[in-house]
This record gives C-alpha cells, structure tokens and sequence, in this order.
C-alpha cells in the first residue's frame, strides 16, 4: 500500500519534469544540428547561456523578451483550454499596440500613471477585438479559428504598415525624403518605469501578477470554469446550460486582449514608438507565435508559463550572443523551438501511457480506495 | 492593361496553392490534419533553389524538394499517427521547424543570383483557342502544366479507384477500414508523406517557376495557410480546389499589376497615385480566405458534408471508433 504511494509520487514527479526532459532532447538534436553545421556545439550553448543569463543586464533582458511571450502565452492559456486554438497572436498584438499607441501620442495632457493605464486598456481591448471577430466566426458561422486567426495576423501587419507610413507617421518623418514608417516617441513620462538600472521594465511585474490573476480566472471563476467545461466537452456543456458559443467568443477575445497587451507593452516599455519593417516579426519579435510555444511547453498553466517563458526569451537572447559568437544564423533558434515543441507533444504519449498503466495495476490491486486514479481527479480539478 | 496576361501569370502563381492544397487533400482525406503546410512549403522552395544552384539542374532540385519536404512530413506522421499526439499542436511545430531548418540551411541563398529555371512551353494547337489557349496554354512553366494532370488524376484516384476507396476508408472509418485489413496506420504515413511532398513541390513551383529565389519566409508569405483553408473551401474535392486555387493566384496576380499603369480602364489608376491603397490591396487575399472560409463553412453545414469524419483523431486499435 505504501509502495504504491510512495510510486505515485514518483511518477507524478516524473511527469511533471517530462517538458524539462523534452527541452533537454531537443538541445540535444540542435547540438548535433550544429555540429552539422561544422560548430562546437558547447562552445555554442555556452555562447547562449552566457547571453541570457551571464550578467545582470544579459538577465534582464532575458526577461524584457519573456515579458511578451508571457503574456501571450497567457492568452493561449485560455483559449487552448476552452479548445480554441488562436494563432492570432501577432495580429493581436500589433492591434494592440497600435490602439495604445494612438492613446499615448493623443492625450499628452493627462497625467502619466492615467495615461500608462489607459493605454493597458487600449491594448487589452484592441486585441479583444482582433481575436472576437474571429471568435464570432467560429462561434456562429462555423470558421476554422486556426486559418481565421492567421488571416488576421495578415490584415494586421497591413494595417500597421498602412498607419505607420498614413495618418501615424512621425511628423519630423513625414517631412524627411526617408519617411521611416514609425510613429513619434512618447512622451518620457507615459512610458512604463524602470525596475532596475536595466531595460526590465514595469510590464514584466504586471505579467506575473496577470499570471495569478489568470489562474484564479480559469480555477476559482465560474467563467473560467466553464470555458474549461465548454473545451473539454461541448455538448455537455450544451446540456448543462452553458450557452456554448458565447464562451467560444470569449475564450479567443480573453486570449487576444493579452497578447493586445504585450503589444501594448512593448511600446511603452521597450521601443517608446511603433516602428514597421514591413513583416509582423519586425514589431512582435515573433512573440505572438513564440508565446504559443512557451505555454505549450508551461504545460497550459500560468504559473508554469512564467518559468517556461523565461526559458524561452532565454533561448531569443542567447541566440544573438551564439549568432556573434559561434556565427551561425539565429534563425536556429526557430528551428529549436520547434524541436522542443514536438518533444514535448511527443512526451505525452509516454505520459499517456504510465497512466493507463497505472490505471491497470489500480484495478487488480483490490485494496486500493476508488481515488487510487489520481490523474484523472487532478484533471478535473486542476486541468492539468 | 491586358487581362488575359494577368490571368495567364495568375494560372501560373495559382499552381502554387493547388498543389499544396491537393497535397493537404490527400492528407486530410486519411485523417491527419497537417497545418505544417507553410513550413514544409518553405522547405521545399529552399532546397529546390539550392540544389539547382550547386548542381545546375532544376529537375534534380525539383526532386529533392519533394523529398525533403516528405521527409519533414514523417515527423508529424510519426507524432500523430504512432505516439498519437494532438494533431493540431504537432503541426504547429512542423511550421516552426520547416520554417527555422529552411531559414538556417538557406543563409546567404538570396545573394545567390539567377539560376536554370524549369522550361516554359506552349502547347502547340491548344495556344489557338481563342483567349483560354492564351491563358492556360502558352508560355506556361511546366509544372503548370503538371497542375492541370493532377486534379483530374486526383479526382479519379480517390474516387473511382480501390486505393482510393481504402484512402477514403481509412479517413472515415478507420476501425471499420482496419477490420477489413487495410493497415490504417501505413496508408496514413503514407498520405501524410504524399502531402509533404506535394508541398515541397508547391515550394518548388515557387523558387524555381513563379518568383525565382530565396526570400526567406517571405517566399511563401502564407500561402501555406491559404492552402489549408483552400482545402475547407472545397470540401475536399480536386477539382473545386482547382478552382480556389486558380482564383486566388488570379487575384494574387492582379494586386500586383493594378499598381503598376498609369490608367485603368480610361481612368487615372488610383492604386498608382495614393500607394497607401496598396496596403489595402495586400489585404484582400486574406480577407478573401476568410470569406471564402465562410462560404465553404455553410455550404458544408447545408449540404450536410464535412471534413473526414476521422479528421483530427488518432486510430487506436481496440478503442472504440470514431
């Protein structure tokens, strides 16, 4: 009896560390990748390390990158769990950006800390925006929220590119020959303060606070409750009166106002202005799809996003320290990312698995009470 | 400006969509949803560029695309249909993958400069017809005219063939198929490797016919996506994403071409003289897809057909079929 507790612990843990052994097999490959690529691989990933996290700055800036990708992921945290998938994150975050923006550069005459809380709020709802639309169209016209919210991505960056260099345009730029499609700065006393004598800005705290407040959102609300209900059975959510559709709407409209967020963020705690080379990755860094990533890998938890975050805007900010210093394109990191990704999902088979296995040994095992199954109570009642 | 020259180029970049598109079909119709369709499409037109750069022979670079692109499509065969893992997630880090292996092993490729392109050719005879021969039959790449093969060779295949009823089966009913002892689990690798290499080809069409070269992600710019909902748009039928296909390289081609003269239709060209309406331009593809994805959306609700009833699912054996 006591073996069987004490293997349960084991084997919990054990799944709990499956992503950490998945983000291992994944470097691992990506060391052979650059040993193909005629690099040493350890002078590579020492290379990285060092860049994310070998001073005090290369730290902080490790996490001004996850800063974004934690709110986004946040955002996929609701909507994965409501079976929404949003791919939406780029297009949602540069709507985002933009509505906040427009907030900072026109109501110079308010006082900072109003006008920094506006502009969150801006951010929040012009990415509810990008995201309700296609929510709407999954939910009453039956469209694929997967191709819809890439499409949205697309239109985005057209929309930026079009206001940056239209009505947006820096007016100094305006006048020059070059017209650098960006917007004016803000103001110095609209952008979020400082935490340290580093770039790690204020957006960073107000992630891992959103961080809780989504997990208390998804575990302690009636509303999170039933768009996890809605994503894990939706006819029986139909028959217990949950008017389905609505709570499709809002899990992808909750999940775009995070990443309108991050957007919103990273004007006002990065760059100050708006600036388009044309390309989505060219304003987001590719958070929107990178959040994706570390949500994925933070097993869909908040909490558990922040670490998997920070590992993330780690990988980011080292690989431009490895491209310097081992010359070899950062766009490795992509590639990695992927590679973690699909360890990951390919863990869960193994996690799957040891669970039936486990359900077996409970049912033969005649003296165990009936919650001898505890993954399939936690899953009820953290999801997990 | 002459619009069956804007056609005739729109038949050429639309041969692009189709066969990422018919590749997605063959995929979808066993049931495994592959949204790695962007990624294996960018792996594709890598290789094609660079191998006819060191080898001279854009067959050769044609040849490989295709197989390194099914190649990258294993993967998320091995994911989903051996570890049974979520398709959608999966495929998601398919595109991530493709795109960051295509980006790194293509570094320096867009300095490359000109390369041996695939033959274009007229087809003697069928260029008389009036206007469709000038559209579909002259000057076209040969892959062009490879597209035209495909989609009837595809209708037939699935629909009136004995693979083709066990590629259907098996995207059905797979417990029913497997009963019957077709391996299930073979012919969905199988058709998951068909629709890698499509895609590669798709890439290949690109760098080496449509727009040659290497421009990075930008080389596809989404088309692998569109490709995907192209698919939802024709209710996975061959011929229905022929014409998505066609249509949307039409209109890719005409976003390009409207900027460019000075007067359109006895009118000064506004699309030249405000270039912010390009912006708008570059957005209507997309918004097309979405609209599109609403008519393919009710038209399947009404006539009550649907994707693969198995699309989505991995087959366990034993457990109850869906």
């Amino acid at each position: 009896m006591k073996k069987i507790i004490q293997s349960e612990w084991v084997s919990r843990l054990i799944d709990a560390s499956l992503p950490v052994f998945a983000a291992l097999a994944a470097l691992l490959l990506g060391a052979v990748m650059l040993f193909l690529l005629k690099v040493n691989p350890i002078e590579a990933y020492k290379a990285l390390w060092d860049g994310a996290f070998g001073s005090t700055n290369a730290f902080a800036e490790t996490l001004v990158k996850a800063t974004p990708l934690l709110l986004v992921g946040l955002g996929i945290c609701i909507s994965f769990r409501g079976d929404v998938i949003n791919i939406g994150g780029e297009g949602q975050m540069i709507i985002g950006a933009i509505l906040a923006t427009w907030v900072g550069l026109n109501f110079t005459g308010l006082p900072g800390w109003l006008v920094i809380t506006l502009s969150m709020f801006a951010g929040f709802l012009g990415g509810a925006i990008w995201g309700g639309i296609p929510g709407v169209l999954k939910a009453y016209f039956r469209v694929n929220e997967i191709l819809s919210t890439v499409m949205m991505n697309a239109i985005a960056v057209q929309m930026m590119n079009f206001l940056l260099r239209g009505p947006m345009i820096d007016p100094s730029q305006a006048e020059l020959a070059s017209k650098i499609p960006q917007t004016a700065r803000l103001l110095e006393i609209f952008r979020l303060p400082r935490l340290a004598p580093t770039r790690l800005h204020l957006g960073a705290l107000i992630a891992v606070i959103l961080a809780v407040l989504v997990y208390i959102l998804l575990w302690r609300t009636t509303l999170g409750y039933r768009i996890r209900a809605v994503g894990q059975n939706p006819n029986a959510s139909r028959y217990a009166g949950i008017k389905v559709q609505r709570y499709v709407v809002l899990a992808l409209l909750l999940s775009g106002a995070f990443s309108g967020m991050a957007g919103a963020t990273q004007v006002f705690g990065v760059n100050y202005r708006m600036i388009t080379d044309g390309s989505s990755s060219g304003f987001t860094g590719s958070a929107g799809f990178n959040g994706i990533v570390a949500a994925l890998f933070g097993q869909l938890h908040p909490i558990l996003t922040i670490p998997a975050s920070i590992l993330f805007g780690a990988l980011l900010v080292g690989a431009n320290k490895m491209q310097r210093v081992v010359q070899v394109p950062s766009a490795l990191i992509i590639a990695l990312n992927g590679l973690v990704v699909v360890f990951v999902v390919s863990s869960e088979f193994w996690r799957r698995r040891r669970q039936r296995r486990r359900l077996a040994a409970a049912k033969q095992n005649d003296e165990s009470p009936p919650q001898s199954d505890p993954e399939q109570y936690q899953q009820v009642e953290s999801g997990a | 400006m002459d619009f069956t020259v804007i056609l005739q180029a729109g038949i050429a970049s639309g041969t692009v969509l189709l066969f990422a598109t018919i590749g997605e079909l063959f995929s979808e119709r066993a049931g495994v949803l592959n949204l790695g369709v962007e990624g294996m499409m960018l792996i594709g037109a890598m290789s094609a560029f660079s191998t006819t750069i060191a080898t001279g022979n854009p067959w050769l670079g044609v040849l490989v695309a295709m197989l390194f692109a099914g190649l990258i499509s294993q993967i998320h065969a091995f994911i989903v249909i051996t570890l049974q893992a979520d398709q959608v997630v999966s495929g998601l880090s398919l595109t991530f993958l493709g795109a960051g292996i295509s980006l790194v092993l293509g570094e320096g490729l867009s300095k490359a400069g000109t390369v041996a392109l695939l033959p274009d050719f007229s087809i003697p005879l069928l260029t008389l017809i009036p206007i469709i021969g000038k559209i579909f039959f002259t000057n076209q790449s040969v892959l062009v005219y490879v597209g035209y093969l495909l989609v009837p060779l595809s209708w037939y295949y699935i629909n009136r063939t004995r693979p083709g009823l066990h590629l259907r089966a098996v995207g059905e009913y797979p417990s029913a198929a497997d009963a019957l002892g077709i391996n299930v689990f073979r012919m969905r690798y199988f058709y998951v490797f068909v629709g890698g290499m499509l895609a590669g080809l798709a890439g290949a069409t690109i760098s080496l016919a449509v727009s040659p070269g290497w421009f990075s992600e930008l080389t596809t710019g989404g088309q692998g996506w569109i490709a995907i909902g192209l698919v939802i748009f024709a209710q996975w039928d061959p011929f229905r994403a022929a014409v998505g296909a066609y249509a949307f390289g039409a209109l890719r081609r005409l976003i390009l071409d409207i900027q460019g003269p000075l007067v359109l239709l006895g009118f000064a060209n506004p699309f030249y003289y405000n270039p912010y309406l390009g912006f708008f331009l570059q957005m209507l593809p997309y918004l097309f897809t979405v609209v599109v994805l609403v008519i393919g959306s009710r038209e399947a609700m009404r006539k009550r057909i649907g994707a693969p009833a198995a699309l989505g699912n991995p087959y366990v054996r034993g457990e109850r079929g869906k």
